[in-house]
This record gives structure tokens, sequence and C-alpha cells, in this order.
């Protein structure tokens, strides 16, 4: 089974991102399961449909230590398991704690078993590694592979340098790589250009560059994945070949972050700074 | 030789904390708020805590320590502490029937971010908490500071409590800082005497060194009243005795209700019980009566008398600040030498206190303020004293380098008398004087060779 976290700056399009790619993997024969590690739990939204889904604090605050794997877990579309870590409230409690609670009470409940006969776990994280619980799912042991999200915006950039830093680190003692980036275009000026060069920068690679297309609009507020909404559309197609290349990929490094001035000079090099 | 591990040398060191001189900021809100009569602390985090906390204390005063606890589980943890302060400020009033909740955070749900406030106005508006009846908190996160930061913050936080008063009441406050119960006692005979009409804040005596009747009562009755400390606002001045234990709460008073304060040393040993006294005469706008001026020179008669075997001494101090300052300033007054001198707590100004104090000495000081026992240990292996004062973990330098030592200080977990017998004012000099000069003689006593041995000293 291959372990997978998604990361990305806040609203870059992560969820939107990892339940297409799944619905293509599913597609493909692959048998996935999606772990939502955002305390909102809108991460499998368009896999089940609707946010048809108790998280996984949901129940351990209700029924308490005593849970079972099928309290937790949703069969979605393409027959994904589907899992939402859930977390409190706005403003409230510890969120990083519930995504190391959550994460720890699956790995106790076997749902990452041989058994399950899992291809993929996905793990869909909330914007920034921004303390210890946030990075849980790259902590030795759990997710090996990271895909980040970014598009040619500064600060999705800057964001995506950030992660690779926190990888970095996990990467030392642990087995966790990077397996690249993924564009999701903003359709910013000469954007396919710059996030590969900033991939090679990183060590890494721009593993798919994902067009901007109101079809994945469309399907979101018919609660669906593009390929399940519209099958045909171009941009199914786009997630399937993401699915493809996620699923052929052998590239997996250890990034070298930049430092921020590299980072503005890339900026000035694919001319979007006045200089 | 339990310590034989610790080296002579001393290597500088950053992380790493050996033995240190502190603990939790929790315990010191805990006995604080054990100073409030019919108060029951309350600990808002997971139950270990708690429990660390009431023992250290049970330990000292040898009296069952009572406090409730939010009882943090990993839900707790995640959602916030909101749900279980709740549940048991309910559980707490039905069941116990305090009249006071005192709340102190603890290192989880300071981390978590939990909001006291907010969590009180909730139940208030929830109405879980009765007509009449006082719930309040102070943040205590034991990665800040150490006990002593936590004893001030729940001192702030009842100084909090007073509101502003448009009619003054006449009376001082005294916020005592943290001193034995029988301290506690003797400051207020010592108001007394001077006749001088007080409300002390927080106040345990009675409370932490009671009387054994064969009876249980869960809130003795003894303890500041908490329609005193609300009423403090009406104070015509404060007097705050140690910058550390309760400056914080005085100045509150000072900036909110426009009470007055002077933050005075403790009143450990000759001048510091001085200057307490003449604050107490000078408010009271009396004399000070033949009593108390009898007790002094009782002080003096004693460390005259004494003076040979005090004469240039040199003793290692360990404890916390506040009460440090004072015991260094009466040891250089009767010509000891304090020359190694520790708290765990923080505190640039302690260092630099205890530099001025022993300026006057003719031989090297050492002092650390967030230091510990180690460094204590190597500075006696380099320097040796004749004798150490501080609380019981001195006991294994006093046993692995053979020193006198005089236990005083927090936490005491091998002797007892501390909370009945005061070390504050003149009477408690005197005993401390007796302390030290007893362990002193014991020590001549048996060192002496048959030649030297004395019947009289």
């Amino acid at each position: 089974m291959r372990k997978v976290a998604i990361y990305g700056k806040g609203g870059i399009g992560k969820s939107t991102t990892t339940q297409n790619t799944v619905a293509g993997l599913a597609e493909m024969g692959r048998k996935v399961m999606v772990v939502g590690c955002d305390p909102k739990a809108d991460s499998t939204r368009l896999l089940l449909g609707g946010l048809a889904q108790k998280s996984v604090l949901d129940t351990l605050r209700e029924e308490g230590e005593d849970v079972e794997l099928d309290d937790i877990r949703k069969l979605g579309y393409g027959d994904t398991w589907c899992v939402e870590s859930g977390g409190p409230e706005p403003g409230v409690g510890c969120a990083g704690r519930g995504i190391i609670t959550s994460i720890n009470m699956l790995e106790s409940l076997g749902a990452y078993e041989e058994s399950e006969g899992l291809d993929f776990a996905f793990y869909d994280v909330l914007g920034d590694v921004v303390c210890g619980g946030f990075a849980m799912p790259i902590r030795d042991g759990k997710a090996e592979e990271i895909y980040i999200v970014c598009s040619g915006e500064m600060m999705a950039m800057y964001a995506a340098n950030n992660i690779c830093k926190g990888i970095g680190k996990y990467a030392q003692s642990g087995s966790v790589r990077l397996g690249g980036l993924i564009c999701n275009s903003r359709t910013v000026d000469n954007e396919k250009e710059m996030i590969e060069e900033l991939a090679k920068k990183l060590g890494t690679q721009m593993i798919y560059f994902v067009p901007r297309d109101n079809d994945v609009q469309r399907a979101e507020i018919n609660r669906k994945t593009v390929i399940e909404w519209n099958g045909e559309c171009t941009q199914a197609g786009e997630y399937r070949g993401l699915a493809k290349a996620i699923d052929e990929n052998t590239n997996f490094v250890i990034p070298t972050p930049l430092e921020i001035e590299e980072l503005e000079q890339l900026l000035l090099d694919f001319g979007l700074l006045e200089a | 030789m339990l310590l034989r591990h610790t080296p002579k040398e001393i290597a500088d060191r950053k992380a790493l904390m050996i033995n240190p001189a502190k603990t939790c900021q929790p315990i010191g809100a805990m006995y604080a708020s054990l100073g409030i009569k019919g108060c029951l602390p309350h600990s808002h985090g997971s139950q270990g805590c708690c429990a660390y906390h009431r023992s250290t204390l049970t330990r000292h005063y040898k009296e069952p320590i009572s406090a409730a606890t939010s009882s943090f589980t990993e839900g707790a943890s995640v959602f916030g502490g909101q749900a279980n302060l709740i549940q048991a400020i309910n559980n707490i009033f039905t069941v116990y029937e305090p009249e006071v909740i005192a709340v102190h955070t603890t290192c989880l749900s300071e981390t978590i971010g939990d909001d006291l406030p907010q969590i009180f106005h909730k139940a208030n508006k929830e109405k879980k908490i009765p007509e009449g009846k006082t719930v309040f908190g102070a943040p205590t996160p034991s990665y800040v500071g150490s006990h002593v930061t936590g004893f001030s913050n729940m001192v702030k936080a009842m100084a909090a409590l007073a509101e502003p008063q448009e009619k003054k009441n006449g009376k001082i406050n005294i916020i005592p800082g943290w001193v034995e119960p029988s301290d506690m006692a003797e400051l207020k005979r010592l108001a007394d005497l001077i006749g001088i009409d007080i409300t002390m804040f927080p106040d345990t005596s009675g409370v932490l060194n009671g009387a054994l009747t064969g009876e249980y009562s869960m809130f003795p009755d003894a303890g500041t009243p908490i329609e005193d400390i609300k009423a403090s606002g009406g104070a015509i001045g404060t007097l705050a005795l140690g910058e550390w234990c309760s400056a914080d709460g005085a100045r509150l008073l000072d900036t909110k209700c426009k009470v007055p304060c002077s933050v005075l040393d403790m009143p450990f040993g000759l001048n510091a019980t001085d200057r307490f006294i003449d604050a107490l005469r000078t408010l009271a706008g009396t004399t000070v009566p033949d009593e108390v001026a009898s007790e002094r020179g009782r002080l003096v008669d004693f460390i005259s008398d004494m003076h040979q075997w005090l004469y240039g001494k040199k003793v290692a101090l360990v404890g916390d600040p506040d009460q440090l300052i004072a015991m260094t300033e009466f040891l250089v007054s009767i010509d000891m030498c304090p020359v190694h001198v520790v708290t765990g707590t923080p505190g640039k100004k302690f260092e630099k206190r205890i530099k001025e104090l022993t300026a006057g000495m003719d031989c090297e000081v050492n002092v650390k303020a967030k230091g510990d026992m180690f460094l204590l240990h190597q500075w006696i292996k380099n320097d040796p004293v004749d004798l150490i004062i501080g609380n019981t973990y001195c006991k294994y330098i006093a046993r692995d380098e053979d020193l006198p030592f005089v236990r005083w200080g927090f936490p005491i977990l091998d002797r007892q008398g501390h909370q009945h017998f005061p070390t504050v004012g003149y009477m408690g000099g005197l005993r401390l004087l007796e302390k030290i000069t007893d362990a002193l003689l014991d020590r001549k006593d048996r060192d002496d060779t048959p030649s030297k041995f004395e019947l009289v000293l």
C-alpha cells in the first residue's frame, strides 16, 4: 500500500484535487482510502455526495474510546473508503492534537491492515504544516510520499517551499519523501514554466499541470467528482492523467527548500515582478 | 554518596536542568487558593497534574489537600475543556458546596488555548454558578516561571475580584506571599499588636495547620472570606510582602481600585522585620508597642550572645526569590557569609539584589536565578561552606558533603514544625537563629577533639 499525503496553501484546491484524483485512481481499479485531516471535515464531500460523514473525533467524543472501524468510515464513489478526522469548533481546542488522535485511532483499529487490501491511503491535510499535529501524516511510518498542490501565485509557492522544510525535517529520520508538485492552475503568466523551475530547484518534479476549468465548480455544485459528474469532459481526462502520473511515479526525493531571495528571484525571472 | 556523579568542574550548561530548584505553577496556585475561606481549588487539566500538586502540598503541610480536576481526556484535549469545566462547576457546587471555586490551568489547557473567562461567562449564563457563590481563575502554565509564579498569578486573580469602592473602609491589605500558615498567623498577630485593621489574603493559617479533632471538615473555618477580598478595593493601602509572590496582585489593586501599595521584602530577619513593623506603624499612625519592641530586643540579644559562633560562617542557600533575599540580608547582618545562592525561579532582578546585599562582604558570592541544585552542589565542592539552608532536597548534598543543614522553605517533606512555628517577624528570627546555632554547635560538638569539647558554649 502506498501512503500519500497532500499538502498545500489553504484554498489552493487540495481537497478538490485529491478527490478528483482518487476518483481517477478508483476508475483504474485501485482500492483507495481517503483520510481528511481538516477540522471542517469536508475532504470527502465529493466522493460521498455530500457531507454525510461522522468524523472520527465526533465518534470518539460521543461513544468514548470504544469505537469500531465501521463507525468512522464510509464507502464513497468507486468503492473508496472515506474517513474524516474532524476536529474542534473554530477557535477552541487543539486541531493538531485531533489529527494525531484520529490517525492513531485509525491505526489501532486496523484501517491500514494488509487484509483491507488497500492500494492507496490519501491524507488530505489542511493548509500549512503549522504545528506538530499537522505534521502527523508525515511522521515516520505514516505517509511516505507527499504531493504539494500549488499555483504560480507567490503565496502558494511560498507555502510549498515552507512545507518542503517540514518534509525535510522528518525525511532526515524517516522514510517520507516528496513525490512532486501538482500545479493547480490559476492562469498566471508563465505558470507552468515557473512551477517546473520551482520543482527543479526543490529537487523534485512538477508531476502534473491541472488547467483551470469551470467544470470543476459545476461538478462541486452537484457534490460529485468531475469523473463521476461527466466522465467525458476534458477536465475528467486531466484528472485521469494526474491519477496515472501518481500511480506510475517513482521519483521520490528529500526536497531542498529555497531561500526566500531565491524564491523572489524566480518570480522576477518569470516576469511577474517589476524589477 | 548518592550524588557521587556530581563533578567538581563546572561546565557551561544551556539546555539541561539537574535537580531543579523549583516546581509547577499550579502548586503555588493551589496553595494560594486554600487561603480563601470555603474554597475548593480546581485544576483545569488532566488528572495526573492535580494528583501531583495535591500530594506535594500534602507531603509538606501534612494535611489532606482537596482539589477538583477537569479530568481531561484525549477528547477534551482536542475539543477544548469547556464542557468538562462547566460540568465540573455544576458537580462541585452540587456535591461539595464550597463558597468559592478557584480554577488554575495546566500546561495542556494553556497550550490548547482554553479561555477561562469565556468559560466562566458561559457557566454563569447557563446558571451553573449558584447565587452568591464565586468562581474565578488564573492561568498557570508550568513551562513559564515556577511554583512562585503560580502563587503570584492566583493572588493577582484574587486581587482582580476586588471592586473600586467609593468609600474607603480604613483597612490595610496585607498580601503575605508564600509563607507558612504559622507565618501568616504571626503576621496577623503583629498587625493586631500594632492595632491595625487588616485584610490578609491569602491566609492559610488554621487551614493547613489545623487541629486533629476527630471530625473531618472539607472546608475548615479559616481562610480569608471572599467578601473581604472583594472589599479589599476599599482599603487605604496594601502592603505586599515579596516582589515575586505579592507585587503583581498589589499593583493590580493599585491600578484598578486606586489602593496605593508598598512592596516590601518578606519580613524574615531583623532588618526586613524592622521595615515591615515600621510600615505598619506609619500606616496606623502610632508608635511601636512595647511588646513588639521587646521581641526585637530579644532577637538582638540572641544575635549578640551567639555572634562568636555565627561570625564568618559560610552558608549555601537554595529556595524561592523572596525568601532568599530576606535571608541573605539577615545572614549578612549577623556577619555570616551567604556565598552560594540559587533559586530555580527566573528573574535577573534576583541576582542583582543578592549582589547588592552581599556587596560589603569580603568574599566571592555565587548567585543564580533559574539555576539548579546540581550547580549549587558544584559550587559547594569548589568553595566549601559551613551550613546549607534550604528545602528537603538539600539533604542529599548535606549528606554527601557532610554539612550541617537547616530545613527552611518549600517543600519540607521529612521534618515537621514549620507549619506551627513561624520564621517571620522577630520571634521567627529567634527561631531561625535557634535552628542555625543548633546545627552549627551540634557539628562543633560532634567534631571537637576531647580536649576541645566544652560543656559551656
